[in-house]
């Protein structure tokens, strides 16, 4: 439903809902011309809007009341019994020191976990792989002595057993 | 530079008391005299404003700036002023105020026994009768009227923060508010028509 009359004038009705922010000084400037049209059209809400404005100015006159002397001093007192509530970490770990340590402990773990690698000398790519080969032979100690053992033996030339 | 409050706020939550003692400067007249026009007593007013600094102490540590510090306060205390006077609370108190024979703004009345000529105390009582008389007026209003006509009149908020703090849309409250206006209108009618003529209307 629309909220103007049949000559697209503001009705009662719209003018209620406007006329608070009218009053604040907060309307839009097309709100203000329409509820100012209003006013100067329907005496009631003209005289509504006059004792608006004087219900508003004795609210203003009445008197303020100071706290007591002893608000403050009371506030401060129950502040002062109130629990100390602890954070979450604060309530799992212990103390500061041990949080402190336990974190030590974790960054030189990280530090010598990752340093490890980098101290063995850099792998021989050939040599590793021969000596991964040869693992089960050097790893037989009879085949080892064995070998010894022909190395003793004079060198046969081509033809000899023949 | 002066802090805001948002800002104070954070201090407090880091553990710097002096910033809260300075919220509580800033804020605990206007949140007595709320508290005081709400539940009409001083004492329970006090009563009220010592929980609500608290509650914003205890929960300092959680503070998160997603609002004006003052939606977040005033917030609390409609809630405790509501459920004190839903409560009953303070029934006791506020029937003892309604006695003529007192007035709490002004202390305890005199007894008048003999007619004082000078202008000056007829004009002094008045005053005073008139003042009652709206106070009253605003006092009778139905609980959300009357806080939302409180926050509006006397903490000058704008609709939004006020909306916020009664949990209602902007629309909501202006239609609140004109109510309760249009209330007091009707129940002041008598002053409001004596002001016209003063103005001369």
């Amino acid at each position: 439903m629309s909220g103007r009359g049949k000559k697209g004038v503001m009705n009662c009705k719209h003018f209620e809902r406007k006329l608070i922010a009218y009053m604040d000084g907060k309307a839009s400037e097309a709100e203000r011309r329409e509820v100012e049209q209003h006013i100067s059209a329907c005496a009631a809400c003209h005289t509504r809007a006059r004792d608006f404005a004087a219900v508003w100015g004795m609210m203003d006159a009445l008197p303020a009341i100071e706290p007591s002397e002893a608000f403050d001093a009371r506030l401060r007192a129950r502040i002062a019994v109130e629990p100390v509530r602890r954070s979450f970490w604060a309530e799992v770990l212990p103390s500061p020191r041990f949080a402190l340590s336990m974190s030590l402990l974790v960054l030189c773990s990280v530090w010598l976990a990752n340093r490890a690698p980098a101290s063995t000398p850099p792998a021989n790519s050939e040599a590793e792989f021969k000596m991964i080969n040869n693992l089960p032979v050097l790893e037989n100690y009879d085949v080892l002595s064995k070998f010894d053992v022909l190395s003793d033996l004079p060198t046969q030339t081509p033809g000899a057993n023949e | 530079m002066a802090r805001s409050d948002v800002q104070l706020m954070l201090d407090v939550k880091a553990g710097d008391s002096t910033s809260f003692e300075l919220l509580l400067l800033k804020y605990r007249t206007p949140l007595i005299n709320f508290l005081y026009r709400m539940v009409r007593n001083q004492a329970a007013a006090e009563d009220l404003a010592q929980e609500v600094f608290l509650r914003v102490y205890r929960a300092r540590k959680e503070y998160a700036p997603s609002a004006k510090f003052t939606t977040w306060l005033f917030r609390i205390a409609t809630n405790l002023a509501l459920n004190a006077v839903r409560d009953g609370r303070y029934r006791q108190m506020e029937i003892s105020l309604d006695q003529p024979a007192g007035d709490e703004e002004f202390g305890p009345q005199q007894p008048i026994s003999l007619p004082d000529a000078r202008p000056g105390i007829e004009q002094e009582l008045m005053e005073r009768d008139r003042a009652a008389q709206i106070r009253r007026a605003v006092e009778a209003l139905p609980e959300k009227q009357k806080a939302a006509v409180l926050l509006h009149k006397y903490q000058e908020m704008d609709y939004a923060e006020i909306a916020k703090i009664l949990q209602c849309s902007e629309s909501a409250l202006k239609s609140l508010l004109f109510r309760a206006y249009e209330t007091l209108r009707v129940q002041l009618a008598p002053l409001v028509v004596a002001s016209r003529r003063g103005m001369g209307g």
